[in-house]
């Protein structure tokens, strides 16, 4: 489990072990997180909102 | 078998895809596009060793573009850009599917609004106006009247899409509060399902719209097999109406296709379907 730091809260998020890249995760404060590599190692930031050309 | 799976959001879809190709034996690599680039010119290879890769991006930008380099440098993608270009833009896919003499929505397409008032007294209203490019049933809107058709117009004219001054408007189909999604997997069109909303004229599971089991009859079967033809690709999601008089009409077609909704309904496992159907095109 990597730990890393909420940016919107600044609290702790838990990063499970097989987590992807892109993996969403729902923090406490309410922010959805989304997974990252930082230089080499697992992160998270602000999720990307829905976009208008998302979809089908 | 190496499958990449190119991703920019990993939805119930993309993890399915990932845990089946593993449990079948499959070696995966997760192709998260945010981290992905190429360097055209500089570099010969991606250096990725696939066999074929999965295109799953929700953005429809990013799924073309990826599919786009990756073919250029000669991977085989499902889908193809070409395919993803046929399907995000909705009247490259009317044009194809009315030249092949598939059924199509009564569709008028103009370029000034006064044609376009002019053509839906014509058409008769309510008419359905859409943005040429967009998914999700985001940005359909039902005009009963004149005065309502004229503000969508000048809604679309201040977004920002390249088309907001193509008026891409269709007859709305009367059909019985559902609609028809069957998917194509390979050569075949094994699996689909009723979009049923008796609240919202829209059928979007998207957008709420409840998902039964599709029966598929042999027509179904070939029309959903002559899309295919025509739009080309290897994984679709077609979408289609019943009307009382004329029969099916192919409404859309869907390049990156969701599928969670069909597979809990039908108890039909369509990660599992692809995989074996994409294994045995690749060893052709």
């Amino acid at each position: 489990m990597v730990t890393a730091k909420c940016p919107i809260c600044g609290n702790p998020v838990e990063i499970p072990d097989d987590a992807l890249l892109g993996e969403i995760i729902e923090h406490e404060c309410g922010a959805q997180l989304e997974v990252f590599n930082d230089n080499g190692r697992l992160s998270v930031r602000l999720a990307e909102q829905v976009g208008e050309d998302w979809g089908e | 078998m190496i499958l990449g799976v190119s991703y920019d959001l990993l939805r119930w879809e993309e993890k399915n895809l990932i845990e089946e190709a593993k449990k079948i034996g499959h070696n995966i690599i997760p192709l998260f596009t945010k981290d992905f680039y190429s360097f055209f010119g500089v570099s010969s290879s991606l250096n990725l060793d696939t066999d074929v890769i999965i295109q799953r991006n929700t953005s429809h930008s990013r799924a073309l573009l990826t599919s786009l380099i990756f073919e250029g440098y000669n991977y085989k993608v499902v889908n193809d850009s070409t395919t993803l270009i046929r399907c995000e833009n909705k009247l490259y896919t009317l044009a194809l599917l009315n030249k092949h003499g598939i059924n199509v929505p009564r569709t008028f397409v103009s370029f000034s609004r006064e044609k376009t008032l002019e053509l839906a007294d014509k058409l008769g209203y309510p008419v359905v106006v859409k943005p040429i490019e967009g998914s999700w049933g985001r940005m359909i809107a039902k005009a009963n009247d004149k005065d309502i058709l004229m503000s969508l117009l000048e809604y679309q004219e201040y977004t920002t899409s390249q088309y907001r001054y193509a008026y891409f408007v269709q007859e709305f189909v009367n059909k019985p509060n559902r609609d028809i999604r069957i998917f194509v997997i390979g050569d075949e069109a094994p699996v689909g399902i009723y979009r049923i909303n008796e609240k919202n004229w829209k059928t979007n599971t998207a957008l709420g719209a409840r998902a039964e089991p599709l029966k598929i009859d042999d027509e179904l079967q070939d029309l959903a097999l002559k899309v295919k033809e025509v739009i080309g690709g290897f994984f679709l999601g077609i979408d289609i109406f019943v009307d009382k008089e004329r029969g099916y009409i192919v409404n859309e077609v869907n390049g990156v296709p969701e599928y969670k909704n069909t597979v809990r309904v039908n108890n039909f496992n369509v990660s599992q379907y692809l995989i074996k159907k994409i294994s045995e095109w690749v060893r052709k």
